[in-house]
């Protein structure tokens, strides 16, 4: 049972307070866009041995949304940031660079 | 409290005591939450984070970063919420009374804090949690809000369809015979 | 025989007596004892019989490791099976019967198996089941279950109640013997929330047992007085009879609290469920002594060494007249002392090491005990008790040298450390072959939270079995993880020079198979030195493998004796290490718990959260029949006098159509989407155009999700300009809510649009009928007149006092008002509208009712028009999406090459050509099949109903380019065999043109 920092409230959450959103980071591809992009959209999902970004609601609680940096391995939480972005905090990178030398899965420019 | 609310929730003298409240005033707030936005609504002083403050007449409690919660006596809520309309003006805000919507409970007893920790995934233990703060979480398999108005003295904030529900998991909880005696 | 000593037993108090009864036959015991000691002291070796051969079977050990004595306890609702005698503490009128035999604990006609178990090896089941293959469900299958099962499943409702605990603390000490004492101390010390837990009722653990004197004073004085400074500390909290059951992710670790299971009749909980989270958890679990694999060693009498000495001097307990020890370790040799110096004899201590023991050694032969070493046990003799041992040389084959007579063996293979906790979470051991055991390895640790460990392992528990070195292991590893530079001084504790420990896997070493076939390794599940080489050989190299086809592990102490034997064995047969060959998983709990404590309060009428309405009490009253629709209760139907439930709809049906009907239609979710983009975010929620939406108008809109699908619709009203209320299904106000959160939150967070959630906040009652307006007009107040309110408008006022927002809309074809009070006069104005509606003869009505109304109408309903596959272009509903609008949820889905497809399934209208009712979700074949053989689907059942108005079964059913074979008759096997065929028909059965609703 995993503990995320809510980085709304401050509360550190216990999971049952949580709802679990899946991949963070998508982008939408709508009306006019090809099938590759919006099967993409819609179905390719990463799942890393590793550094994962995912989406929780924190919906027995605030009731918001943030994302969550973690480890699908170890489970090990590098940071959890509000969901309001396209990409991580470049604290939270510099964070599992340093934990993890070398890492990728997607790059953020 | 009417006479079908008093057949459904008759008071229980546990090791802690558990009652329903008669009906409240409760407004939300939804909208900027810094002196020009919500604080024009609810006064200068805005509760900090997780925080329920005191103010004239009112209690406001924190909800999230954008929403705050107005407790009240039940017959001033509309006036209140005409003034609120009235000091947020034409800003981008919601205000609606919600009073009809929650139940609220009473929980009374120096072993409170160890009824809560039954059925909230929360740190009750003294210094970790006091009167001032507001917690939104569950109870058992709902969502509820709590705070503490005294050392002993609990009040939760549930939905009103499943005040049936919270009533009687806070009476199993508050049960005689089921006192940890942890913080006592 | 087993008996009470007239001295000794320092556990129990002999002042208080206790009377309790064991398969109907009263006995006496102390307060203090376990019901296995209790057991012994009667003479009671024989507590149950083995799972598979039905042997005969004694106490093995003293604690939680215990596979034998496994007993029924108590009864009606405090009935439990599988309850260990040697963790049962005993109370007055405890009621234990013996499980597993028939027809009784003494004559067990499953003991044949014994006899036949050369035929019954490792597999055996399934070798030899599996051909016939229609046997197995009629023969076999119920031949093996009535023989197979350990104890009784319980037949009354369990009476206790059960309760969760949410705790949390810096650091979580497991176990309470003097390891864990020590590391509470030094917690303690810090000043941080420390929580210490011991699984049994007493402080100390083994220390009460094996020491005399403690830092000068004598073992219990010590123990009492540590947890005297540890209770004077306001930072720490100390629970006995509370088990680390297990450790999982981030800190979070369930401890299960038997609160009465010793006292059942006290107030309270019978178990308590502690959920807690720590930042540090420090095991100090101790080590579980291994048995020895000779021939017979499961033979009543034959116990671990370490258990005879609890019994003895913990109980007061002898097991035998004359114990001879068995060992390839010093610390059996304390049990040979305790046994001699009880006045019992020990006719010798045979050690398979050829060098024998320390300074023990030296004791045991000064107290004219005669030790052989380089022997081991070749047999122990015996029925169902043992009578004597033969001896032999451990390196050879097992011929006997010498046979001893004997009434108790006592066995000691050396000490597994309880290391259970720390592989819970991912932590890895390493074999210690000098030590001959797995311990932590703290490389690779328990991840937290931050990446770092959160789990310590201390004393005992990671491998430091010698007291001195336990306990300053325990105040090491403490003092670092807690940040504590000075800790309390260890205290004196006797130290003693040992000889090494040697492994032995086997007595003799050399045994043939005869020896090998009766050499127990798991004693619950009858598995044998030889079934593990059995399964070895056949090709089960892996250990989980070998677990599974032997059974090695799986029986309830989930091979807490058994699994270090067994895998040396299978290392053995493979000619590989012992590390190589690895452990298999050891996962929570660490033993069992119940499953009340995992339900904790959720039981009865707290199992989930019910909803009410604020009219619930009075659909009660009236004995409506409710059905669940989502965690809501909703009157089904409102059955009168004798009538069925078909009955009751049917009436309430002619009666709406004919007169008028009230609905409570509280449960539709209400959404207030407010702000200046409000508009624009409801055109990408719904596939219609809301934004062009009039105040004061409504408009009945589909919500679609990303994938195309229709997810929820509903009447959206415009309030103003700036507001929309949108109607979600009952089951949908929730999960609607969240959607629209979702979006507003993670993808257009700048958009000025802000939602709350009103569902609680207003009963809404439906008043439909041809006499609804009338109805309304009585109560008074506003204007319900066609010409004020119109079809899909609203409009605020107030109907007979109440304050009102009433909704010109219908889902059942009449002429219709949706009114929406406060949730608080929801109940007054249901019996205001009663009461105006009495001359019209007003009917409540339930949702079976409104099902079938709205089908006759060709309405379609979520959840049975749609099932997360179906668009809205096939339920005919184009007119609902928009063609002007760029972007919606679901748009960009829809254009997919397979959601145009013209095949697609569509809805349609199906009438039976006898009238009948189609079942539902029948489908439709076609012609040909499909390439598994099977007719060729063309369609199915998504509503069927008997509609009252129309006098025959009505159905909406989804049929491939349904709407193009108007008039065709299609055909519907049923699961009888049977068939029913149906016409295709339009979907609207009832008032086609509107005009009933539009009056």
């Amino acid at each position: 049972m995993l503990i995320f920092e809510c980085p709304y409230c401050g509360i550190h959450a216990d999971e049952t307070e949580l709802s679990p959103g899946g991949e963070a980071h998508l982008k939408r591809f709508g009306p006019g866009a090809s099938d590759e992009d919006f099967e993409g959209y819609l179905f390719m999902r990463e799942n890393p041995k590793g550094v994962h970004f995912e989406r929780w609601r924190h919906s027995n609680g605030c009731g918001k949304w943030f994302h969550a940096a973690r480890c699908t391995m170890t489970l090990e939480v590098f940071g959890t940031y509000k969901a309001q972005t396209f990409e991580p905090p470049q604290e939270i990178k510099d964070k599992i660079t340093a934990k993890r030398p070398g890492w990728s899965w997607r790059t953020f420019s | 409290m009417s006479e079908t609310e008093t057949a459904s929730f008759p008071p229980f003298n546990g090791y802690v005591t558990v009652s329903k409240d008669a009906s409240i005033g409760m407004i939300t707030l939804r909208g900027a939450l810094n002196s020009k936005g919500l604080g024009l609504a609810v006064g200068k002083s805005l509760p900090k984070e997780r925080c329920i403050l005191d103010a004239k007449d009112m209690q406001v409690a924190w909800m999230s970063p954008d929403e705050l919660m107005v407790l009240c006596p039940k017959e001033n809520v509309a006036n209140l919420e005409a003034d609120f309309q009235k000091s947020l003006g034409s800003q981008h805000a919601l205000v609606s009374d919600v009073s009809d919507a929650r139940a609220v409970f009473t929980l009374k007893g120096t072993n409170v804090r160890e009824v809560v920790a039954k059925l909230a995934p929360v740190d009750m233990a003294p210094g970790h949690f006091g009167t001032g703060e507001m917690r939104r979480t569950r109870f058992g398999q709902i969502a509820a809000a709590f705070w503490m108005t005294a050392d002993d003295e609990v009040k939760i904030i549930c939905f009103r369809s499943v005040a049936q529900y919270m009533y009687q998991q806070l009476c199993v909880c508050a049960a005689r015979g089921s006192e940890l005696d942890l913080w006592t | 025989m087993s008996t009470r000593l007239s001295s000794g037993g320092r556990l129990i108090d002999t002042s208080k007596p206790i009377s309790f009864t064991f398969n109907g036959k009263s006995l006496k015991g102390y307060e203090g004892d376990t019901l296995a000691s209790a057991l012994l002291a009667n003479d009671q070796m024989l507590m149950g019989r083995s799972f598979k051969y039905h042997r005969p079977r004694g106490v093995v050990s003293s604690g939680a490791e215990e596979p034998n004595a496994l007993v029924n306890l108590g009864k009606g609702g405090k009935f439990e099976p599988n309850q260990r005698a040697t963790t049962t503490e005993l109370f007055e009128g405890l009621q234990a019967t013996s499980q597993n035999h028939w027809p009784s604990l003494e004559f067990d006609i499953g003991a044949i198996n014994s006899k036949l178990s050369r035929f019954l090896p490792a597999g055996f089941y399934y070798k030899m089941f599996i051909h016939p293959r229609p046997l197995w469900k009629h023969v076999y299958e119920p031949f093996i279950r009535q023989s197979a099962g350990l104890g009784q499943a319980p037949s009354a409702k369990d009476s206790s109640t059960y309760e969760h605990f949410y705790a949390f603390y810096d650091i979580a000490i497991i176990g309470g013997g003097l390891a864990g004492l020590q590391a509470a101390r030094v917690a303690g010390a810090s000043g941080k929330r420390v929580l210490l837990m011991e699984q049994t009722a007493h402080w100390g653990g083994r220390a009460q047992i094996d020491e005399e004197m403690v830092d000068g004073v004598p073992v219990d004085k010590f123990v009492d007085d540590t947890v005297a400074h540890l209770q004077s500390l306001p930072n720490v909290t100390l629970r006995t009879r509370m088990m680390g059951a297990g450790i999982y992710d981030h800190g979070y670790l369930l401890g299960y609290e038997r609160l009465s299971d010793h006292v059942p009749d006290a107030a309270g909980p019978r178990h308590r469920l502690w959920r807690i989270r720590v930042g540090h958890i420090i095991t100090a679990t101790g080590a579980i002594e291994r048995p020895l694999s000779f021939a017979e060693n499961d033979k009543p009498g034959v116990v671990l060494a370490s258990a005879l000495r609890d019994y003895l001097i913990g109980y007061g307990v002898s097991l035998g007249d004359r114990t001879v020890v068995v060992t390839n370790n010093d610390d059996a040799y304390l049990t040979a002392i305790a046994v001699k110096n009880a006045g019992l004899d020990v006719p010798a201590i045979i050690d398979a090491r050829q060098g024998g023991a320390g300074e023990l050694g030296e004791k045991a032969r000064a107290l004219g005990i005669r030790v052989e070493t380089g022997k081991g046990i070749a047999r122990v003799l015996g029925g169902k008790r043992v009578t004597g041992v033969q001896i032999c040389a451990q390196v050879g084959e097992g011929a006997p040298l010498e046979e001893i007579p004997c009434d108790c063996v006592a066995m000691s293979g050396g000490w597994s450390p309880v290391v259970h906790l720390w592989s819970h979470c991912g932590g890895k051991l390493y074999w210690d072959a000098e030590n001959v055991m797995f311990r932590p390895d703290v490389q690779n640790y328990p991840i937290g939270y931050d990446g770092n460990t959160f789990v310590a392992v201390v004393g005992a528990a990671n491998g430091h079995l010698a007291l001195d070195a336990a306990i300053k292991d325990a105040c090491d590893q403490t003092a670092s993880l807690a940040g504590v530079s000075n800790p309390p001084e260890l205290p004196s504790v006797a130290s003693r020079q040992d000889a090494l420990i040697e492994a032995v896997w086997m007595m003799p070493a050399g045994a043939g198979i005869k020896l090998r076939s009766k050499a127990w390794l798991d004693f619950q599940n009858d598995v044998k030195v030889s079934d593990l080489q059995l399964a070895a050989q056949e090709g089960f190299e892996s250990v989980e493998h070998a677990k599974r086809y032997t059974t090695l592990g799986m029986a309830t102490d989930q091979g807490k004796l058994s699994n270090i034997n067994g895998l040396a064995t299978l290392a053995g047969a493979l000619n590989a290490d012992i590390p190589a060959v690895g452990t298999t998983t050891f996962r929570p709990p660490y033993t069992p718990i119940s499953m009340g404590a995992i339900a904790g309060h959720s039981r009865d009428e707290v199992f989930q959260p019910i909803r009410q309405t604020p009219m619930h009490k009075w659909h009660e009253a009236k004995g409506a029949y409710m059905e669940p629709v989502g965690y809501w209760r909703r009157p089904y139907c409102y059955p009168r006098g004798g009538e069925t439930h078909a009955q009751a709809v049917e009436r309430e049906i002619n009666q709406t159509r004919s007169s008028l009907g009230l609905l409570d239609a509280s449960t539709l979710g209400k959404l207030v989407v407010k702000g200046p983009d409000a508009g624009k975010f409801l055109d990408m929620l719904y596939t219609n155009m809301m934004s062009t939406l009039k105040p004061g108008k409504c408009r009945y809109g589909l919500m679609c999700s990303e994938n195309g699908f229709l997810m929820d619709d509903g009447v959206v009203a415009r309030i103003d300009e700036d507001t929309f209320l949108c109607h979600t299904t009952s089951g949908g106000a929730d999960r609607i809510h969240a959607h629209m959160e979702e979006w507003l939150q993670t993808e257009w967070w700048d958009w000025k649009v802000y939602v709350v959630n009103l569902t609680e906040q207003l009963a809404q009652v439906a008043v439909v009928g041809p006499n609804a307006r009338r109805a309304l007009e009585k109560l008074g107040g506003m204007d319900v007149s066609k010409e004020a309110l119109a079809f899909m408008e609203w409009k605020d006022g107030t109907l007979g006092g109440f304050d009102a927002r009433v909704y010109r809309i219908s889902f059942s074809g009449e002429l219709s008002y949706e009114i929406a009070v406060l949730a608080g006069q929801g109940l007054a104005f249901w019996n205001a509208l009663l009461e105006a509606g009495e001359e019209f003869g007003v009917t409540p009505y339930g949702t079976e009712a409104l099902h079938v109304m709205r089908a006759e109408k060709g309405f379609i309903m979520i959840g049975d028009e749609t099932d997360g596959t179906v668009i809205p272009q096939d339920l005919g509903l184009q007119w609902a999406i928009s063609k002007k609008k760029e972007d919606f949820l679901g748009k960009r889905a829809q254009e997919r090459s397979h959601m145009v497809d013209p095949d697609r399934w569509r809805l349609v209208g199906l009438e039976t050509t006898d009238g009948s009712v189609l079942p539902d979700g029948a489908y439709a074949v076609g012609e040909g099949k499909n390439a598994n053989g099977q007719k060729n689907t063309i369609g199915r059942v998504t509503s069927t109903y008997y509609s009252p108005t129309l006098k025959r079964g009505i159905a909406m059913g989804l049929v491939q380019n349904g709407p193009e074979r108007m008039g065709e008759v299609i055909v519907f096997p049923k699961t009888d065999g049977t068939e029913v065929t149906a016409k295709i028909v339009d979907q609207v059965f009832y008032d086609k043109e509107g005009d009933k609703q539009d009056v």
